[in-house]
This record gives C-alpha cells, sequence and structure tokens, in this order.
C-alpha cells in the first residue's frame, strides 16, 4: 500500500454499501489543480506478481519463487504469453491441499522445493520468495524462510529474499516496488569511503540500452560515479556514502523510495524521464543536485534531447487535439499522461492510476492542465460507461479490456507494452510515440470497403 | 507443495469461466482479489472474443480480509444482478477466497434474487481447469433441471451436442461441422450447449432422445446425469479422422434407431473428404513409419494416436496426457499401441521423454510445440493449451470429414515433404543442403544460439556416456541428411551399447542401421 507522504486531502465516504463505487472529493494541495477522484469497486487489474515478468529479465541471475497456488502460476504464464519457453528462472511451488490440512509442514515443503530448484540451478545467485494472495491469507513467514535458507545457502554465496506480490496487497507495477525495497535493504551497504561508493543511484528497472544512453549523458555532465538499481547481477553490493542521492527512474518506486530515505539517501525530484521535456527536466534535477552548472548540463543531453524534440514535433498532428483515457493499471498513467498533453497537444479525458503517491508525483502533478480528472482506484464497471460516453480517440487500457474496447470502436494501447518495452529517456521518445500512434496509423490504413470507381466493375 | 515452472491447465475457476463465457445469459460472480482479473485476457486475447467475459470479481484487499469481505462478495452480486440483468447466477471462490471460507453458495441465495443462483464448489488446491468445467457445466444443468421430473415425450431423430466451450480447441469449427453431419443424416439438434446455450436451453435438454458427448472433458458428467435423470443414452466415439467418423456415424445410427443409408454416407464422404486419397498418392509414401509423439488432453490424444496410426501410416513412440482424471483411458491407449503413457502436467518431464524418444514429428498442445521449436523437432498443435494462433481466422474443425483434412495439412506440412525428402538425399553435399540450411518453409528454425552456432539435437557429439565414435565413423555419420542424423546415431549408440561396444565404427553403425531397418 503506498504510504501518502502528504497528508490526505480525501476524505471517504464510509457509507458506500448502496454506491460501492463513487466517493468524491475536489483537492486542494498546492499548485496541483487537477480534479482528483477516488474510486473503489471491482478492478480490471493485474497484480504484483506480474512485474517477475520484467524483473528477472533485468536481474540475471535471480531466481523468483513465487508461493501460491495454480492461481499464480497460470497468471503469469499468460501475461508472459509471449515470451519464449526457455527455462525460465521463474516458477511457483504450488500449495495443495496436504499443505492445507497440515499434513504436511508446509515450511519443510518449502525448503525442500528450493533445494531441488538450487540443486539444478547453479546459475541461480539470489533466490526471492513471492508472496502471493493464499500464502498471506494463510500467514506463511516468508521472511522467517528466506532467513532459515539464506543461512543454509551462505556458503553456496545464495541469498533468499522474500517480497509480497500478492494482488491483496499489490497492483501490477507495485510487485516490482516490493521487490526493489527488499533488494534495497539487503544490497545497499554504507561506506565511509567516498571513493568506493556511486554518487548517483538510478532506482527502477530500465532495459540495459536505456542504462547505457543514461551513463553517456551522466558521463558528458561529469557525473561518473552512477550506479542503476537493480543491477544486473546481485551478486555485488551497492556502496553508498553520505553523499549519494537518487532518483527515480520509475514513478511507482513509493516503497522503495521510503526504504532509501531511511538509510539516510536524499531524493532528488524530478519529473519521470518520459517524453523529451520530462527526461530533460530529469537529467536537469540529477546534475543540479550535485551542483553541475546548467550550462553543462544543457550541452550533455543537448544532441539527445534534439532528436527527441524533432521526433515529437513530427509526431504532434497525430496527436494534436486527440483524447486520451487512462485506465488505472501500470501507474505511468500520470507521467505519460503529462507527456502527450504537454508535448504533443493531446487532450485528457480521465486519468486512471491504480494509487497515487501524491508525494512521489507532486510535479507531474502540477504539469498536469488545470482541471485534467485523475482517478485513484477503480469500479471498472462505471469507468467503462465513463469511457464510452467520452468515445475518446485512444484509450489506454489492460489487455482484458483492450478487444472488448476495439469491437465498441474505441482504439486501443495495452498498458503492458509500456512496461515491456523500453520507453524512457531521449532515445525512446520515437519508441513511445510509435507505440502510442501505431492504433491510429492502422485505422487509417485498413480499408475493406470498394470505392465507387471498383464497385463499376464487380 | 510442488514446483511448476508453466502448467497445462489453469485453476477449476477457469473451467467455470469457460462455461460462463460460453453461455448466453448466465453471469458468474467470483470471489476474488485484483489479480485474478487476468483470466479476462485468455478469452478477449487468445481466443479474440469481442467482448469481456460474463465475470465480476469481488475484487477484496488485504484490509478487507476479516472484516467485510463477505459483505463486498453480496454487493458484487447484487450489482451484478443489476447491471447485467442475466437470466441465472453462479457464484464461487477463486483459491484466495476459498481460505477465507465465506461461502458464496449461502452469499449469493440469502440475497433472494428472482433468478436462479448456482453454488460452485471448485476445490482450487486439489483440482484443475478441465476438472471445474465438466463440475461447472453439470452444477448448471443439475441446478435448473432439478424440479424438471417429467420426461417429455421425445422424436427419436433429436440430439444435443454436450461439451463445447469457450476456449476450447476449435469447439466452435467442430460444432458446425458436426451439426451438418448429424443433418445430413436426418437428425435435429435440439440443444447444444454449453457454447450458445442459454437458461432456457438448458431447461430444453430433455427434450432431445440422446446426447452426443463431443468433449468429455467438459461433457461427460452430465451426460451421466441426463442418462440417469432423463434416460438420454449418449455417443461414445470421438469423430475424429476418417475411421473415427464412420464409427460415430454408426453409432448415431443404431442410437437413433435409424437405418445406415450406406451409399448416401459415401456420397457425403466423397464430397467431404480428401485425406484418404492425400494418404494412398504417391508422396505420402515418405510419411510411413514417421515416428510421433502424442500429448494432449485424454480425448484428442487416443484420436490422434489412432489416425496417426491408421490413416498417416506414422509410428507412434509415445503418447501421454496432462489430464489425470483421463489416466485410465490413456494408459490402455498406450497398451494398445505396446509403448509407455506418460501421465504427468509437468512440461519439464515431456521434454525429457520427447528427448528420448527422438520423434521426427511432435503432436501435442502449445507447451509441446514450444519444447518441438526448442528441440528442432517438427511439431502440430492438436489440444489445449492454446496459443492465440491456434484459433486460425479460417474454417479449421478437427472432427468430422473436413476434420479429417484439416488434421493432414496440419500435421503434413510441418515435415520435410516426400518430394522434397528424395531431392535432399540426392544433392546432400551440396553446399545448399547442410546443416546450416533448413528446408525453407521452416523458418522458425533458423535460430542461432549465444555462441552463434546452431541449435541442433541433430549434431554428432555423444548422447551416451562412455562410447567413443571412431573419426572414420564420425565422418560416415556426418554424410546422413542432417534431419535424420540424430535418430542414426541414437540408434547406433543404442545399438553400441546393446552389443557391450565401447567405440563406434563404420561397421557398428551399418550394422545398426541393418538392424533397425524398417
Amino acid at each position: 500500500m503506498i504510504n501518502q507522504t502528504i497528508a490526505p486531502s480525501v476524505t471517504t465516504n464510509v457509507n458506500n454499501t448502496q454506491h460501492p463505487s463513487s466517493c468524491k472529493t475536489k483537492n486542494s494541495l498546492s499548485g496541483i489543480s487537477v480534479k482528483l477522484e477516488k474510486e473503489s469497486g471491482q478492478r480490471e487489474v493485474f497484480c504484483g506478481l506480474t512485474g517477475i515478468v520484467w524483473l528477472h529479465r533485468k536481474m540475471k541471475d535471480a531466481f523468483f519463487l513465487v508461493v501460491g497456488s495454480r492461481t499464480c502460476a497460470h497468471l503469469i504464464q499468460s501475461a508472459a504469453g509471449v515470451m519464449i519457453f526457455a527455462e525460465p528462472r521463474f516458477g511457483t511451488a504450488i500449495i495443495d491441499e496436504r499443505d492445507l490440512a497440515g499434513l504436511a509442514d508446509v515450511n519443510d515443503e518449502l525448503e525442500r522445493v528450493v533445494t531441488d530448484l538450487l540443486a539444478c540451478r547453479p546459475d541461480i545467485k539470489t533466490l526471492f520468495l513471492v508472496g502471493s494472495c493464499p500464502s498471506e491469507v494463510i500467514k506463511l513467514d516468508l521472511a522467517r524462510s528466506a532467513e532459515k535458507l539464506s543461512e543454509k545457502y551462505l556458503d553456496q554465496g545464495i541469498k533468499v529474499l522474500n517480497y509480497s506480490g500478492s494482488g491483496i496487497e499489490t497492483t501490477f507495477t507495485e510487485g516490482e516496488d516490493a521487490c526493489l525495497t527488499t533488494l534495497a535493504s539487503n544490497l545497499i551497504k554504507k561506506t565511509n569511503n567516498p571513493t568506493d561508493s556511486c554518487d548517483l543511484l538510478v532506482v527502477g528497472a530500465l532495459a540495459d540500452i536505456v542504462e547505457d544512453q543514461m551513463r553517456r549523458i551522466f558521463d558528458d555532465m561529469g557525473l561518473k560515479k552512477v550506479t542503476f538499481f537493480p543491477p544486473d547481477s546481485t551478486k555485488e553490493d551497492v556502496l553508498i556514502s553520505p553523499q549519494t542521492k537518487f532518483i527515480l527512474a520509475q514513478p511507482f518506486l513509493s516503497e522503495t523510495s521510503k526504504e532509501l530515505e531511511r538509510v539516510g539517501l536524499e531524493r532528488i525530484p524530478a519529473l519521470f524521464p518520459f517524453g523529451a521535456e520530462g527526461t530533460k527536466d530529469w537529467f536537469m534535477m540529477a546534475g543540479r543536485a550535485f551542483g553541475i552548472e546548467d550550462t553543462r548540463i544543457s550541452s550533455a543531453i543537448g544532441p539527445a534531447y534534439k532528436r527527441a524534440t524533432d521526433v515529437v514535433k513530427k509526431f504532434r498532428d497525430v496527436f494534436s487535439g486527440k483524447r486520451f483515457f487512462f485506465f488505472p493499471d501500470s501507474q505511468l498513467e500520470i507521467s505519460l499522461a503529462r507527456f502527450f498533453s504537454n508535448e504533443l497537444g493531446a487532450v485528457l479525458e480521465e486519468v486512471g492510476t491504480p494509487y497515487l503517491n501524491k508525494g512521489l508525483l507532486q510535479k507531474e502533478l502540477s504539469s498536469l492542465p488545470t482541471g485534467t480528472l485523475v482517478t485513484e482506484g477503480q469500479n471498472v464497471e462505471e469507468q467503462l460507461q465513463r469511457c464510452f460516453k467520452a468515445k475518446p480517440d485512444l484509450t489506454v487500457c489492460g489487455l482484458g479490456l483492450a478487444n472488448p474496447l476495439e469491437a465498441k470502436d474505441i482504439s486501443t494501447k495495452w498498458s503492458i507494452e509500456l512496461v515491456f518495452s523500453p520507453i524512457h529517456g531521449f532515445e525512446q521518445v520515437s519508441e513511445l510515440l510509435s507505440i502510442f500512434a501505431k492504433p491510429s496509423l492502422r485505422r487509417q490504413k485498413l480499408d475493406f470497403s470498394v470505392s465507387s470507381h471498383e464497385e463499376s466493375f464487380l | 507443495m510442488k514446483l511448476t515452472l508453466w502448467t497445462y491447465e489453469g485453476p477449476p475457476h477457469i473451467g467455470a469461466m469457460r462455461v460462463a463465457t460460453a453461455m448466453k445469459d448466465v453471469h458468474y460472480v467470483l470471489h476474488a482479489p485484483q489479480g485474478d482479473t487476468y483470466a479476462d485476457l485468455l478469452f478477449t486475447m487468445i481466443e479474440r472474443l469481442p467482448y469481456r467475459p460474463p465475470v465480476t470479481y469481488s475484487t477484496f484487499k488485504a484490509q478487507d480480509l476479516g472484516k467485510d469481505t463477505a459483505v463486498l462478495f453480496k454487493n458484487a452480486v447484487a450489482d451484478a444482478y443489476q447491471r447485467f440483468k442475466p437470466n441465472a447466477i453462479l457464484v464461487g471462490a477463486s483459491c484466495t477466497a476459498e481460505l477465507i471460507q465465506d461461502d458464496p453458495g449461502g452469499l449469493g441465495e440469502a440475497l433472494n434474487l428472482p433468478i436462479p443462483v448456482i453454488p460452485l464448489e471448485l476445490p482450487a488446491y486439489q483440482k484443475k481447469e478441465n476438472w471445474g468445467s465438466a463440475e461447472t457445466f453439470y452444477q448448471v444443468v443439475r441446478c435448473l433441471n432439478n424440479d424438471n421430473e417429467e420426461v417429455p415425450e421425445k422424436n427419436p431423430l433429436t440430439c444435443n451436442i454436450l461439451g463445447p466451450s469457450a476456449l476450447g480447441f476449435r469447439h466452435k469449427d467442430d460444432v458446425k461441422e458436426i451439426s451438418t453431419l448429424l443433418e445430413s443424416l436426418g437428425l435435429k439438434i435440439n440443444v447444444i450447449a454449453p457454447l450458445g446455450a442459454s437458461v432456457s436451453d438448458i431447461k430444453d435438454l430433455k427434450k432431445a432422445a440422446f446426447n452426443v458427448l463431443l468433449y468429455p472433458e467438459t461433457g461427460r458428467l452430465v451426460a451421466e446425469y441426463l442418462f440417469k435423470k432423463f434416460g438420454q443414452p449418449h455417443t461414445k466415439t470421438f469423430p475424429y479422422g476418417v475411421s473415427g467418423t464412420k464409427k460415430f456415424i454408426s453409432e448415431i445410427c443404431q442410437i437413433a434407431g435409424i437405418e445406415k443409408d450406406l451409399s448416401k454416407i459415401q456420397t457425403f464422404f466423397n464430397k467431404s473428404n480428401k485425406s484418404e486419397w492425400y494418404s494412398r498418392s504417391v508422396d505420402s509414401n515418405y510419411l510411413t513409419n514417421k515416428r510421433v509423439f502424442i500429448f494432449g488432453d485424454a480425448t484428442h490424444v487416443i484420436g490422434a494416436a489412432h489416425v496417426a496410426k491408421k490413416e498417416l501410416g506414422f509410428d507412434v513412440v509415445g503418447v501421454g496426457t496432462y489430464s489425470r482424471e483421463f489416466a485410465r483411458e490413456v494408459r490402455s491407449l498406450g497398451e494398445e499401441f505396446k509403448v509407455d503413457a506418460l501421465i504427468t502436467d509437468d512440461y519439464l518431464q515431456v521434454e525429457k521423454e520427447i528427448k528420448r524418444l527422438q520423434p521426427e514429428l511432435i503432436l501435442g498442445s502449445q507447451m509441446e510445440r514450444h519444447i518441438a521449436k526448442k528441440l528442432n523437432i517438427a511439431s502440430a498443435v492438436i489440444s489445449a493449451p492454446m496459443h492465440v494462433q491456434d484459433f486460425p481466422c479460417r474454417y479449421s474443425p478437427q472432427l468430422g470429414f473436413e476434420g479429417a483434412n484439416v488434421l493432414f495439412d496440419t500435421w503434413i506440412h510441418p515435415l520435410i515433404m516426400g518430394l522434397e525428402e528424395h531431392l535432399l538425399t540426392m544433392f546432400r553435399d551440396d553446399f545448399e543442403f547442410n546443416d546450416e540450411t533448413v528446408a525453407s518453409h521452416l523458418a522458425s528454425e533458423h535460430k542461432i544460439d549465444k555462441e552463434g552456432k546452431k541449435i541442433s539435437v541433430s549434431g554428432t557429439e555423444s548422447i551416451e556416456i562412455g562410447l567413443v565414435w571412431e573419426t572414420d565413423a564420425e565422418k560416415e555419420l556426418k554424410k546422413i541428411p542432417f534431419f535424420v542424423r540424430g535418430k542414426a546415431k541414437k540408434n547406433t549408440e543404442k545399438f553400441a551399447v546393446e552389443k557391450g561396444y565401447k567405440k563406434i565404427s563404420i561397421g557398428t553403425l551399418y550394422d545398426a542401421k541393418a538392424h533397425y531397418a524398417r
């Protein structure tokens, strides 16, 4: 659950049995002029387990073992449906009736599964035990299991960590947040020797190519000691000193951010690196935090920023005046809405987000046009009605809703693509725009009609 | 507790969704946390349904536990009724809700809705998807026919079709094909269920004289219930392949008491089937004794084994199923074919078996297709679980005479065609026909591994430990076309081990070749 770092200005309507959905209020945060609404009811979102699909690809020596049910296994498999069936670095320890009936000791069973697994996977350096809805409901203490197993595998240099990806605790990208929180508390170590430590910690799973591009820019700015978190390999510690600061690359890392602040790291607030302006602000704020002059930062980002703004110009016609509707899903909605509205001239009908951390997103929220409707939470039936009524030009939604909306002639973009493909930074602005332009370009291109000229030959 | 990397079947509530989604006017309210909504995408993305499955998820969170999850569920049922106005509501729990024991059935009933509320008890920690669909279909039929005691006068020429569901392997096309076949025999189809059936259709099931049970995985329980309750017999033949379909026709004629009009059936057959002639044509000679491994749901595996052996002349080297409910049937198939039947839902075990058997063709589910791709073996999908590409745009039934044509095409195309195989042998030393070049239509096999080498199980590295290939023998082995080299190597090594040899010479290679000649 996201911790509101700013006192919530939203009052909840307790008497909601009649209408499980709407409890509306206006928000009065300074600098934020959007219309914030909260909604509850049926959701159409993934749970935090989904994050395993991209996290396991990022951390190449980690294995993610969900302790859960057949549903958990089926969910990850279905969400990862497009993936190659290699020997995956994730799996599910499926709890069965023997475990529930107490015929088998669940902790012993888990230890047995882990032992078997690690015996045939010598490449694994970190094992994540991932909590699920069932494991949480039966109150399985995965932290204790992880601790016990860590001791057992200490000699072999294998770490066993745990986090929750359960649907009763986490939505979609919150799984990454929970995973990184655990990893941070385990991997990040303080040192008093500033030569060993990093200056800047960039937090959030990014594609390798994006990290490389960012590193080159930081290098040009004179920021040489930049560490990306999570690292490719979980073997080595991430060293920090009192001078180290961190910047988030993903907007959904509330708990990770809190953990890093807890160990004494200062967070650099900025827009998130989506679009030309968001990325520019991100680099500017990072540079300024280390006292780098604006001119030097500008010259470091110069060529890439120009490329990005050129691409944006090319796509302006495609998006200008187009009405967007975001269903809540990845928590990238607000940053993306800001990009499409401010840089491309899109109109925001509604920006849904499963959770809203007003602290981390303050700058994003205050960059949205006055009066933008931002809904936190979901009542999917009500939201669909609003979507049908608004008839937006582009709707960003989960996979379950996309085809049914298309069948009603509402153009859609699946939000899951946004977490699987690299969209951060200057050079990915073109990818980001192509992803969103494709639905409308395709609609323009498809033509099943017969022209009157052709008709005369029929 | 069991480690699972990939699963063949989802949890049982997915089976319930397949029944609810197949039907016209029911709604399923599932007590479940938010993540369980992923199940919608199976229907909207894989099957490309243009509408959402008729399912409402109660969406409880950690903070609701121990407080008002039951109220949440009750409200979800009431809301779903108001919004969707279904003619029956199914209520049940997913794996997590099963643990909190809110009694969805009781809560649903307590609302006193003017429509039937059908409680589903689907034990998520014991059972799986197919069991869930069979049980759901059964509960729907039982609850809607409970107070329905009188058995009406039946027209002997009417039947129901039982079993087809949403997300079924070619169910829609099969229903069309079998309906046409039944109608051509002079039968009237009363109800098709669950696919396309309404609540009132379910109440009308009893009006038919007998049932055509297409997919026992979903429909067997219902067929047995209807026999007991209304005395309707049901078919036991799976109309798969030419002879399967012919047997099916005989069975139908017998149950319906119609005289088999052989000339009419022959005309129908001639008009609709080509696979028999294709299989007899000279090009198909090369199909003789192709080694095939078959794995999937029991019904399709049993059908496919017979077609593979008798209608295509393949050599069935292994069969298996992931459905434990039908283990007995597949075991007896194994006995009939004198092969071991593999009963497992562990895909790694299936992969191991495939590696051991070195088949030339794998008929399986989407999982086996992936294994085949990895091992560079030809494959075709014959069973669920499926991928989006297993819902083809064109009409492609698996059942009936047209289905037999489809089987011929889809199983044969992944193989190297007869004439092509002949040419490859003639020109095998030409540069186009070296190991790095695969048949042009097998584009997917142009796979390069990390070291830049082609991934191949047909290489010459020895599989058996403790055996040494003499240089001459290894050279000779490399002259054997790459697509049969794996088999030749394996046979030679097996032969050498049996004979107690430590080294393999050219002589051993040819001795083995003679030994295994067929």
